[in-house]
């Protein structure tokens, strides 16, 4: 079991070939789920309750896909999603900037259970937040609305992004702003001319998730939003597929057409997310 | 007396001290912390904390969609019926009973395949970045759409999981109308989605372990198992703490995947804490009763949060 759990190569021919076995049937059942909603999507509208097992239906047709595309509200609900979701994601992080950077650089009453606050809204459930807003919401007449929308997914998303840009800000030395100060610049002109140009890709990647977040919501989507016209992508694909009628076909291309654009972003910068934002920017 | 000339004898010696320390007592002092922090807290203020205590408020009220905005009746105090009344019903102990489990089978599930997978792939592999990309793939999919088609896979009659088991000679199963299979899908589908995420955060764990470690151990001949045990672990355990936590939190809280899959059905047999309460507010109006609930799991939450970090003390700690 020479260096199994280290990088060091050594392994045996058996044990490589074993090693690529176990991770090809990984991907396979990682990747067959996905595969089947491209078969269905493919299949025309008389055969979707098919018990073909074959990845490319013998029929295959793209009547699905035109059917989304110029028979349904898809492209409202995908601009109703990109209004929402961008102004989640720039209000958030307008927002979220310069408390990240307070809360990094500066001791102030209150900062340790300001803090502790901002995890602990983590372990909120979802209704815990959700119903008082709802009924709040209902009093101020911003049901079906957008603007009751993206306040709501505010109290997710800026906890969040105070939390992820604080610990970026932690990574830049203060010695950035000390020169700026010497040079006869402003606290406040330091954090605008100097802090925040450099974290540029910081700040890119938390507005990303942000609006990734609002971008694939439906809990509380559905509960805001009863309009049809209102209807961001998530509560329409599921209309689509209706509550007790499958209907297969259409949801599966919607789905398709919808997923594509998150996963490649996703797979661009979950690292990011992962590794909590240590992007080396100082030197750069 | 001594007390107050010793402030005023530190006040002196700024002018001598350098630029740095100058900067820095200038930002202790100066109000630019509260001016970034004002928009904010004002917006938090509004969309957190205000709901927060709301929640508190209502939970202790017999507030419902009839009662809530009704000229001649108005929510009353009731003084905690709605704490008695979840805690002396049975179904809020079978409910915490299958969330525990549910918990639990999900994070172990992720934490055990995640941690195998990410040692497999911590080696050189000519194609580990296809590996890698198609593995993450299921984290990267909408939460929606990954509930919905795993939904139509475990149809009875045309989903491919029991086209799969019928061509290999098993029987189908009745997935989705036979409340324990539908509990054992859901758990399927949850597992396959958060696999992914420990995957890599494990792998990154593991590649910041240097090899010298795990060749002196070789030569001290140690196995496998105690190199894993003794090496892998404890260097582990800075980002397994934190991610077990997280992983814990999200699962325990995780109402997409069962509320789009069976809206805790067939018979409330996949029903969790979580699907319970946002069926009770949003889809049968209790809403002083569902702030009650939502408290109850938000402290069950707390406390759990609590002892494990102060059990395996090292990470997670905020500062």
């Amino acid at each position: 079991m020479a260096g199994f759990f280290s990088r060091a190569r050594g392994d045996s021919p058996f044990k490589r070939i074993l090693i690529h076995l176990l991770l090809i049937f990984a991907c396979l059942v990682a990747i067959y789920p996905v595969l089947r909603v491209l078969t269905v999507s493919l299949r025309p509208g008389g055969s979707v309750f098919s018990m073909d097992l074959s990845m490319i239906p013998a029929d295959a047709t793209l009547e699905n896909y035109t059917q989304i595309l110029f028979q349904s509200d898809f492209w409202n609900w995908l601009k109703n999603s990109l209004i929402v979701s961008l102004s989640t994601a720039l209000v958030s992080l307008i927002l979220a900037a310069p408390a990240g950077y307070a809360f990094s650089r500066f001791k102030f009453v209150g900062k340790q259970p300001g803090l502790v606050f901002l995890l602990v809204t983590q372990l909120f459930p979802a209704t815990m937040l959700l119903l008082p807003l709802y009924i709040m919401l209902i009093k101020l007449s911003l049901i079906n609305t957008f603007l009751g929308l993206v306040f709501c997914y505010m109290s997710i998303s800026l906890p969040f992004s105070i939390w992820i840009l604080k610990g970026y800000f932690d990574t830049i030395p203060i010695d950035l702003e000390e020169a700026a100060w010497i040079d006869g610049s402003t606290p406040m002109g330091a954090f605008f001319r100097v802090i925040l140009p450099l974290s540029t890709p910081a700040l890119s990647i938390t507005a990303l998730f942000s609006f990734m977040t609002a971008w694939s919501e439906y809990i509380i989507a559905r509960i805001v939003l009863q309009n049809q016209g209102l209807f961001t992508w998530p509560l329409g694909t599921v209309t689509l597929q209706g509550a007790y009628y499958t209907n297969w076909g259409p949801f599966s291309a919607a789905a398709l057409l919808i997923s594509i654009p998150v996963v490649v972003l996703f797979m661009a910068t979950s690292r990011y997310l992962v590794s909590g934002l240590t992007l080396g920017a100082v030197k750069g | 007396m001594s007390v107050t000339t010793q402030p005023a004898a530190a006040c002196a010696a700024p002018r001598k001290k350098p630029a740095s320390v100058r900067f820095r007592e200038h930002m202790r002092r100066n109000r630019l912390a509260y001016i970034l922090l004002l928009p904010a807290i004002l917006v938090i203020a509004i969309v957190v904390i205000y709901p927060f205590f709301y929640a508190f408020n209502l939970a202790f009220t017999n507030t419902n969609m009839y009662n809530i905005n009704s000229p001649d009746k108005t929510p009353q105090y009731n003084a905690g019926a709605n704490f008695t009344e979840i805690f002396s019903d049975p179904q809020f102990y079978v409910i915490l009973g299958r969330t525990v489990l549910w918990t639990v089978i999900n994070v172990v599930c992720h934490v055990s395949l995640g941690m195998g997978l990410a040692i497999l792939l911590n080696r050189n592999l000519k194609i580990r970045a296809l590996y890698r990309t198609l593995l993450v793939l299921p984290w990267a999919i909408p939460q929606v759409i990954v509930a919905m088609m795993w939904r139509n896979e475990f149809n009875t009659q045309y989903g491919s999981v029991n086209l799969i088991l019928q061509s290999i000679g098993l029987p189908a199963v009745s997935w989705l109308t036979n409340p324990f299979w539908a509990f054992v899908a859901v758990c399927i589908v949850n597992i396959w989605l958060g696999i992914p995420f420990m995957m890599i955060i494990i792998l990154g764990g593991l590649q910041s372990i240097s090899p010298e470690y795990y060749e002196a151990a070789q030569l001290d001949g140690a196995t496998a198992w105690q190199q894993f045990r003794r090496i892998t672990i404890p260097f582990l355990k800075p980002v397994l703490t934190p991610a077990i936590v997280l992983g814990t939190v999200w699962t325990f809280n995780n109402l997409n995947i069962i509320y789009l899959i069976t809206q805790g059905g067939p018979n409330n047999g996949t029903q969790i804490l979580v699907t319970y309460v946002y069926r009770a507010a949003f889809d049968y109006y209790r809403y002083g009763y569902s702030a009650a609930f939502s408290v109850i799991i938000f402290l069950i939450l707390l406390v759990f949060c609590l002892f494990y970090i102060r059990a395996t003390r090292g990470a997670g700690e905020v500062t």
